[in-house]
């Protein structure tokens, strides 16, 4: 191994290309068990993966599947086949690409099974999918390599986990199975190299020449940025001054809402009727196609954008990549200015926007750490256990199995090499009998053991229903949204549930760049016309909102010490001098807390530095301590780095609001009755098996009513079964997430205790944006009964009946 | 406790925080669609296995409601059980406890389309039962005046202040009136559905689940 046949040698001569030096490491290293490449976008990585196969393939010797390549998108997978079908063609080299993904028809499914392709393209769903039917060892014989594309995206989200067991299973079956990953600049190669790897085997990490370092800097505008908000207007001629002076711009926003009002506002400054397109995971398939389309053609100057356009199809002609709004993360913001030029060795331009004067510190912040190469994020947790128990269910379609043969399997998984023979049968005892405390099924097990000892499922027809259920991306609860006319609509997107709840007839909002008009709700679909006649209200989307991260907070903190700032433009340099004049700036081993009037209100300010989710959190928890000792607080409002609470009473002492176990019992009692927890558990519950997200048409009845709420479930096992497998697993996701109680305890242990109370007369410079801040909290002392009667005594009254 | 009250022919009826409903002068007390047994039934025929818990909180809350009320006579209205054999799946423990319920008190199971049968679990088994001017069946029947039913768990949906707030509820009209489902692991038909508008007149209203009661007129759709 190691060098290429001369045929594909020629090809690349022909072509006047070199074959990279990081392409002939991974052919050098072909017959390592494990290579990890990390390489910029746009430095034939996806090549340098292929080229020991096609080296491999080239003699047309081998039979049957030989490859194996998984993408996290669908659209990647079939990119791929698209473009290896270039040089296969041209090479004219014996090999079969195919792609199979939930969009591959049934009959080409089939005839995969019986005469698999040379490669096949997939996604982590297809091939758990594929591994849950009895003749997957038939269709896998003989694969010799597995290629794992953009492998830190999917380390990220519970779909790698269910991806590396699935692999563990296939090692199984393909004992001598090689992996490669490609991935973007991470933080910690070292963590995606053991996640990838069979545990204990070792993962060399081969790295690509990085290129020339990119060309970034804030965008100067003529306009101050204002106090606070997320939305970047007041920079719009600034940015499509630098649209007009550019190719084509990638104009990333944090949140789809965001991006649509960016857009919404662009398009009015839009004198010249530059192209411009909308991308965001929230619009149809149709109209993100369209938009793809129109910018590999090369007809869009600008694309309004979110984390949908992170990953993915090359558009070689990006010249700039412009972040508005705080990045939040250091290495999402290498990862996104990596998208322009992706010509090798030609630097990448990008601009930072930040969206209100808060953001002009964490922009200069980001700016020093992509300059220090000093990435940030999440050490990856231990493999989450609902992952592990789909995959028992999966092992259990594809038939019998010994529970100590799974457990080997599994514990070969880098992320679940940790995980204990006694977590393990917790998991199958949940799949088996539901692992119920004080009730047990015994007739209806799941699974039940064979007088051999092996476990299979007690009804083989159970099958076809796990198969449709298989997977971990979780829907959200959303509806979607048509224009309403006699052929069914076009489709635009779709909304969340709750934020469509709220819309009556004739109101108006913003979707994949055009104000509708909500004219109704006809089967679960949002029926709209495009009668734009009143001013849009802002649909929600559902999509991660970012916490920035926990580097770049200490980051911000750091900048705080220092004398003066004359990195920064002057009006945040001086607003930050005001700060430390009246009061104090926020220190990385204290926590600053201000209490003064406002408005007849008294407001308390708390600088934890955790991130939105977190901070949101602390609002929750620390509101609920102040009701209990009577000091009758009002609301809250959260940003990444505070928290300002109002209410009617002074707070004296702050000390016993913060201590760290009463704090933690707070956070216990609070999680009960949670929404968000709730929502949570909903997930793992599903991803475990316990919730069917599809149901077979045949086992679907009329009346809805014969469908309860998964939060049913939830409320019943808080009350009789309080440490249940799938509670204690939610109780873990809370440390992280949406309730991410783990940066509260971050924040408790650095500051540990150590607090600065600075009580004054008046708000503080640093605590004056909060008071803009949109997303004000109610203290919920019984709000909802509240609004409940006051509804139910309006509606009484409209109706001219007495109560 | 609260004192919402509904008049019914003449019968004055207490709808309770719980979803049961309380005729004082009888001393009775109605409840309908408990779906005792449910998780089984789920478990026989789909494999999923969902916390068992379900009959042993119903039937808690029954006992809530009996200590509060001291009701002679129970009705249940149909739908007791979510099948006939899930009937049979109560363990030892939630058969006694039914049994002490039980003890002392006449009680009734209506059938419902669930569980069309007797049980074998005490109690006397009727389709319906007529008590004074009132009628007591599992669903209703169009145009029956005087009758009190189950079947359609209904439930209200209000938008308040950006809010959406769903709760099981009571509905009525001078002449019938349909009970919330009162078992623990139900869901509900929205109290705007067809079904339900085309039984009730149009000054229908709903009484909502919960401490206090909201009493509210229905919406037209």
């Amino acid at each position: 191994m190691g060098a290429l046949p001369p045929n594909i040698t020629s090809w690349f001569d022909h072509r006047g290309w070199q074959v990279h030096p990081h392409q002939h490491a991974l052919l050098d290293r072909a017959e390592e068990p494990a290579v990890l490449l990390i390489a910029p976008t746009g430095g034939g990585k996806t090549l340098a993966g292929f080229l020991p196969t096609l080296a491999a393939l080239a003699d047309g010797a081998h039979t049957g599947l030989h490859t194996l390549y998984i993408s996290p998108l669908k659209a990647l997978a079939a990119d791929i086949r698209r473009n290896l079908g270039t040089p296969i063609a041209e090479i004219g080299l014996p090999i079969r690409v195919e792609d199979r993904t939930g969009d591959t028809s049934a009959t080409q499914k089939k005839r995969q099974r019986a005469d698999p392709p040379h490669i096949l393209l997939t996604t982590p769903e297809s091939l758990a999918l594929l591994l849950s039917y009895e003749d997957a060892p038939r269709m896998f014989a003989g694969l010799r390599r597995v290629i794992v594309d953009e492998i830190h995206a999917l380390a990220e989200s519970k779909r790698g986990d269910q991806l590396m067991l699935a692999l563990a299973r296939l090692q199984t079956f393909c004992p001598g199975l090689r992996r490669v990953g490609l991935s973007a600049t991470v933080e910690d190669p070292g963590a995606i190299a053991r996640f990838l790897a069979l545990h204990p085997d070792p993962c060399e990490i081969v790295y690509a020449d990085p290129g020339p370092e990119p060309d970034i800097s804030m965008l100067e505008t003529g306009e101050r940025p204002p106090w606070s908000g997320g939305g970047g207007r007041y920079a719009i001629p600034a940015v499509l001054e630098a649209v007009k002076q550019h190719r084509t711009t990638l104009i990333f926003h944090n949140t789809r809402a965001q991006a649509e009002i960016f857009f919404h506002e662009l398009w009015l400054a839009n004198d010249e009727s530059l192209p411009i397109g909308i991308h965001h995971g929230s619009l149809a398939r149709e109209q993100r196609e369209r938009v793809e389309g129109a910018m590999a053609a090369g007809d869009l100057r600008a694309i309004v954008c979110t984390g949908s356009l992170d990953l993915g199809i090359d558009w070689g002609d990006v010249d700039l990549v412009i972040q508005v709004g705080a990045p939040k993360n250091v290495k999402r913001l290498v990862q996104r200015i990596g998208r322009a030029n992706h010509r090798y060795n030609a630097p990448s331009k990008a601009l930072l926007v930040p969206a209100n004067r808060f953001e002009v510190v964490e922009c200069v912040a980001a700016l020093e750490a992509v300059k220090a190469r000093d990435l940030d994020g999440e050490p990856r947790g231990r493999g989450p256990r609902d992952v592990l128990c789909q995959h028992i269910l999966i092992a259990a379609c594809a038939g019998p199995f010994g529970a100590d043969d799974l457990y080997a399997e599994v514990i070969r998984a880098g992320a679940y090499a940790r995980l204990t023979r006694a977590e393990f049968d917790a998991c199958l005892d949940f799949v088996a009998t539901g692992g119920y405390a004080l009730r047990a099924y015994d007739r209806w097990q799941r699974l039940k053991q064979r007088p051999d000892g092996l476990w299979e499922l007690r009804d083989p027809r159970a099958a076809t229903r796990i198969r449709m259920n298989l997977g971990t991306i979780q829907d959200t609860d959303t509806l979607k949204v048509r224009l309403k006319n006699r052929m069914g609509g076009k489709p635009l997107g779709e909304v969340e549930e709750a934020f469509a709840a709220t819309l009556t007839p004739g109101d108006t909002f913003l979707i994949g760049g055009q104000v509708v008009r909500y004219e109704g709700l006809r089967e679960m679909t949002v029926e709209v016309t495009r009668r734009a006649d009143k001013p849009p209200k802002i649909a929600t989307f559902m999509g991660t909102k970012f916490a920035t991260s926990t580097q770049l907070s200490a980051r911000i903190l750091r900048m705080f010490q220092q004398e003066s700032w004359p990195e920064l433009p002057g009006h945040t340099g001086e607003w930050l001098g005001l700060q430390r004049r009246f009061s104090k700036l926020p220190e990385a081993d204290r926590l600053l807390i201000e209490s003064f009037p406002h408005d007849g209100r008294l407001h308390t300010c708390v600088y934890g530095f955790a991130g939105r989710n977190a901070m949101q959190t602390l609002g929750l928890l620390v509101t609920a301590r102040m009701d209990e000792m009577g000091l009758a607080p009002m609301g809250f409002v959260s940003t990444d780095y505070a928290v300002l609470i109002w209410g009617l009473e002074i707070l004296e002492d702050p000390a016993p609001l913060f201590a760290a176990d009463d704090l933690r019992k707070t956070f216990e009692t609070w999680l009960a009755g949670n929404a968000v927890m709730k929502r949570t558990f909903r997930a793992v519950a599903t991803i475990a098996g316990l919730l069917e997200r599809n149901i077979p048409t045949s086992a679907r009845k009329s009346g809805r009513q014969a469908t309860f709420s998964s939060d049913i479930l939830y409320d019943t096992l808080a009350k009789y079964d309080p440490d249940h497998l799938l509670m204690q697993i939610t109780r873990e996701e809370a440390l992280r997430g949406l309730v991410d109680f783990g940066r509260i305890e971050e924040m408790l242990a650095r500051t540990e205790g150590r607090i600065d109370h600075v009580v004054l007369d008046r708000l503080t410079p640093l605590a004056a944006p909060l008071f803009l801040e949109p997303g004000r909290v109610p203290v919920q002392g019984g709000a909802t009964e509240r609004i409940l009667a006051e509804a139910a005594d309006r509606i009484i009254a409209e109706a001219g009946l007495a109560s | 406790m609260n004192t919402c009250e509904i008049t019914l022919r003449g019968v004055r009826l207490r709808p309770l925080a719980s979803g049961a409903l309380f005729w004082d002068e009888p001393e009775l007390l109605c409840l309908s669609d408990l779906h005792l047994g449910k998780s089984d039934r789920i478990a026989r025929r789909t494999g999923t296995l969902m916390p068992p818990y379900e009959t042993r909180d119903a039937l808690m809350r029954i006992e809530a409601d009996l200590a509060a009320t001291g009701a002679r006579t129970v009705i249940c209205l149909g739908d007791s059980f979510d099948d006939l054999a899930a009937a049979q799946s109560l363990d030892e423990d939630e058969r006694l406890w039914l049994a002490r319920l039980q003890a002392g008190r006449r009680w009734i199971w209506i059938e419902g389309n669930h569980d069309p049968g007797p049980v074998d679990l005490g109690g006397t088994h009727l389709a319906e039962l007529r008590q004074g001017p009132l009628t007591f069946r599992h669903i209703a029947e169009p145009g029956a005046r005087g009758e009190v039913s189950g079947h359609y768990h209904p439930k209200a949906r209000i938008v308040a202040r950006g809010r959406q707030i769903s709760r099981a509820c009571f509905l009525f009209d001078a002449e019938r009136l349909i009970l919330p489902a009162y078992g623990t692991y139900t869901g509900g038909l929205i109290w705007t559905a067809p079904e339900l508008r085309g039984l009730l007149g149009r000054e229908a209203r709903a009484a909502l689940v919960g401490e206090p009661l909201h009493v509210l007129p229905v919406p037209a759709a």
